[in-house]
This record gives structure tokens, sequence and C-alpha cells, in this order.
């Protein structure tokens, strides 16, 4: 199968590999997919609290070039972005900006899947701190 | 060196240029039907296929009399499979084989049993091998036939088979074996294994495409088969069709040239190939090996490298030719069956490499795949959350996955 060049830029060259500390409050992170299904996404995004904007992105991935690639596009996307703008985010836009082809598709939705539970995961952790802020 | 390098040579082989040779003439000048009977054009090409049917013979101890040609492996398996089911239909209707076989066997079982044949497919052992004992509690009084590969395609483990064959012989069952990828690299004999049909294709052991043979055993027992092609009753009407002599002397001559230098020539194999697995072991951790290494082709290793996806590898490989069971390498997106058969789990599969040595591989080549493989998997564990999270002590095992 031929690759398009996007992808093999993103293939060669990841962007935002990495990985943060979970525990941090400010810290949001997806993990999708599974080992048996031969793909594993992590996204991690590092949001400013007081604006809302994510600050930091990072991801390590384990699948198909397409896959590594969907996640490395997602990271330079979500830079810059606030969490709302994030949400966004839809898996069509990554299968246009890298022309996967159909087979692929599953990638950029298992992309989109990751950053929906990345944002989840620090919208759900500063809830949390919210509230035992408040109770406190 | 030249790159790309072509180490997939369990998909397919290059011609030998000596092969190509013998051909040569029966591509331009000799052009006659090998069924012609009543002219030297008719002899001379009816000449070429006795030669090549001796060597063919030669290879696997057999007699000229026993091979029919075809025109490829998939067809002599279709061939041998379907037309036993019909010649001894009266007998009985059950034939035992195993999971991993090759799609030419397991889909033509599965077109057998829409015709009310009883199938059954032996699971093999984590080695890659059948159990003897199940194979033994598989048979019935309606078993007629038995069909177990010699080398497997994917894992190059070498099947029993002259453990198979002998049973089969005991319990009055017949014997075949899909020999598509040891002829022409191990020693077979099917006297010694008792071997009463065996598939042969020329472009595995660098003969051309669009070639093979059937060998039909003709005495002690006699097999017959029903032919599945009808026609002008060619091949002792086993399979009708104007002979590809020039096929068929490629095949002979790339028989001819297998036996004459089998010898040192899977030696050579061996050496490569230990040397390729010997490196990456010494350098990369979780590297599992499939199959056993103790019974196996000399020119084949199936590894995985846990933690890394086979078609992700291939695209930092690409100028180096070889195989994954990755499932995004497939046309059904499903991981291999046969790795999925040894028990390792699908995660294994999704990160196997299948390296398949041959005759045109120098030392040389298979040192910078080495080197190129080391690298680029560790390129990738770099950015593995998998190998991460081994690195750190999680058994992944237990993490409860989001399955897509």
């Amino acid at each position: 199968m031929a690759y398009s060049n996007k992808v093999l830029d993103h293939y060669n060259h990841p962007r935002n590999v990495g990985s943060m500390d979970k525990s941090d409050p400010n810290v949001g992170t997806g993990m999708v997919g599974a080992p048996e299904c031969g793909d594993v996404m992590k996204l991690q995004v590092k949001v400013n609290p007081e604006t809302g904007v994510i600050e930091d992105a990072k991801f390590k991935t384990f699948g198909c070039g397409s896959a590594i690639a969907s996640s490395s596009l997602a990271t330079e996307w979500l830079r810059g972005r606030t969490v709302d703008e994030a949400l966004a985010i839809k898996n069509t836009d990554i299968v246009n900006e890298l022309s996967l082809p159909p087979v692929k598709i599953h990638c950029s939705v298992l992309a989109e899947d990751a950053i929906k539970a990345a944002i989840n995961d620090y919208k759900a952790k500063s809830g949390v701190t919210a509230k035992e802020t408040a109770t406190a | 060196m030249k790159l790309p390098i072509y180490m997939d040579n369990h998909a397919t082989t290059p011609v030998d240029p000596r092969v190509f040779e013998a051909m040569r003439p029966y591509l331009t000048n000799v052009f006659g039907n090998s069924a012609s009977r009543n002219h030297s054009f008719g002899w001379e090409a009816e000449e070429a296929t006795e030669k090549a049917r001796k060597q063919v013979a030669s290879l696997i101890g057999a007699t000229s009399k026993e091979i029919v040609f075809t025109s490829g492996a998939t067809e002599s398996n279709n061939l041998a499979l379907k037309g036993v089911a019909e010649m001894y239909a009266e007998k009985g209707n059950h034939i035992i084989t195993a999971a991993t076989e090759h799609k030419a066997i397991l889909d033509t079982c599965k077109r057998l049993e829409k015709h009310g044949v009883r199938v059954t497919y032996l699971a093999v052992q984590q080695n890659g091998l059948v159990d003897l004992n199940q194979l033994r509690d598989a048979i019935t009084d309606k078993t007629i036939l038995i069909s177990i590969m010699h080398a497997n395609n994917e894992i190059g483990v070498l099947q029993p088979v002259r453990e198979i064959g002998k049973i089969a012989k005991e319990r009055g069952v017949l014997f075949h074996t899909d020999g598509t990828q040891a002829a022409g690299k191990i020693p077979v004999n099917v006297l010694e294994d008792n071997i009463d049909m065996m598939s042969i294709s020329a472009h595995k052991m660098y003969g051309p495409k669009g070639v093979g043979a059937l060998y039909v055993r003709r005495r002690n027992p006699r097999v017959q088969l029903t032919a599945q092609m009808d026609g002008g009753g060619h091949e002792r009407g086993m399979r009708s069709g104007t002979l590809n002599i020039p096929g068929i002397v490629g095949l002979g001559e790339a028989c001819g040239i297998a036996q004459a230098g089998m010898a040192e020539e899977s030696k050579r194999m061996e050496y490569m190939r230990d040397k390729l697995k010997d490196r990456l072991l010494a350098s990369l951790d979780e590297v599992y090996i499939n199959g056993t290494m103790e019974h196996r082709l000399p020119n084949n290793l199936n590894v995985s490298f846990a933690y890394v996806e086979g078609e992700s590898l291939l695209m930092g490989i690409n100028d180096i030719a070889v195989s994954s069971g990755s499932a995004c390498t497939s046309a059904t997106l499903e991981p291999s069956y046969v790795l999925k058969a040894l028990g390792a789990g699908d995660d294994l599969a999704h990160s196997s490499i299948r390296f398949g040595l041959g005759r045109f591989n120098s030392e040389e080549e298979v040192d910078y795949v080495a080197g190129k493989v080391i690298d680029v998997v560790k390129k990738l564990r770099e950015l593995s959350p998998l190998y991460e999270m081994f690195k750190d002590g999680v058994d992944l095992s237990k993490v409860q996955w989001t399955a897509h």
C-alpha cells in the first residue's frame, strides 16, 4: 500500500512523542485501543487551568504507520487550542489532512477517541479537584 | 549490495538463470504439443516433459509415472482433496487436516463440507506441530484421507510426516502432504515417509510461476483420483489440458538443481538464518520466535517483536521485502490464523515478521537486514505506549482495554 507523503513525514518524524505525569491535575490522559486489535494510542494534554488552553500534548502509539501519523497530527492540532475547540476535532479532518485510504479510517477514529478520552480525563480530574477545594 | 533486498522467499522465489536457460528453447523454437503423437514437433515436446517428469520424481523418491503436472500447488491440493473425496465417497466421507494448513487446503475442505464431507481440523501445539495422539484419535472408520502439510509457509515448522504416514498406513487411510515449501529445500522421500500424494510448486524453488505437480502413488496402495478438469485425458486422465511445456521444463530443471545442491544450500541457509536470529536476540529484548526451531525449514525465521506493530515495522524497513502476520497487512484485516493457532495471543501475531531466506541472499544482506530491523524496532518502541508500560512493570494482560 502506498502511503501519502504526510503519513510518511509523521512516521519518519513523529511530533511530540513522550509522556507526561499522569497524576498532575492539569494533565488529561486518554488511552484507547487494545493490543489484540493491533493498535493502542496514548494521548496526553496539559491544560492551563486559568485559560482552558492546551499548552502541551504528547502521544505514544502502538499501531500501523497511519495510526502513528494520526496521533502525531492530533498532538500538533491540540497545542494552543482550548479544551472545547479540541473536542470539535473530527476524525474526518484527520482523514482529509493525511489522505488516509478507506482501510485506515479506523486509525483516525481511534485518534478522535483518544482526544476525547484525554479531554474527558482532564475534565473529570479538574472537576474532582474543584469539588475537593470547595469542601476544604 | 543492491537495495531493495528480497527476503520473502516463502511467497515466491526468482527464477534461477539456469532454469530460464533450460526453458528458453521451449518458449521459442520448440513449441510442439506433447499430445501430437505423429510428428517430430510433438515428440520433442514429449521428450522434454518426460525428462522433467524424471527430475521431479527423482527429487522426492518417486517414479516418473507417479507425477501429474498441474498449474501449481493450489491446483494440486484441490485435485488431491476433491479427487479423493469423490473417488472414495463409497468408502467414507471423513478428512483430517490441521488448522495451520494453507488456504488452498482449508478452503478446499470448506467446499467439500458443503458437499457432505466431514472435516476434522486438528489444533496444533504451541510449537506449531500436530499432536500424533490427537491424530490417531481423530481417525474413524469413515476416514478416507489425512492431509497435513510438510513445512508451514509462515512459521516454517516441519510436521512429523513420516510418523503421520505410518499412522495413515496402519489405519488404511490415504496420506496427502502439501510439500510446497519443503520440496527442494529439505530431503523428501515419499517411500520412506509413507506419502501417498504430495503437492509441489515450481515458483517456490526458483522455477517459473504457473506450474506444479501432484505426486500420486501407483503401488502399495494405488491411489485413484477423480479428475477435476475434464478434457483430452492428459496426465493419465487425472488432469486434462495441453501441457505447459516451458513451465514443466522449468519445474524439472529447478528440481534437478535443488536436488544436486541441497546439502550445501541448506547448510548455507541455516547459517545465515541463525546469524540473523542470533543478532536480533542479542540486541533486542522481548523477541519471540514463533514455532519450534528444532523442526524447521533452514531458511525460515518468524519472530514477534513485542510491543511493535508489524505494518509499522515493515514501513520502517521499506528497503527490505519481508512479510508480517499483522492484520493491517492482510486482505481480511485479521491477524495471521497460523500464529493465532499457536495460542500465543493476537498481540504477538500483530507484531510478527516472517523472514524467508533464499538462494540469492548473501551474508552481507543478512547483516544489513539485522541492523536495520534492530534500529527500527528500537525507534518504534520509543513510540510504543505498551513498551513503556512493560518497562514500568505493568501487567498488560490485566489492563482494561477498549477493544474496537
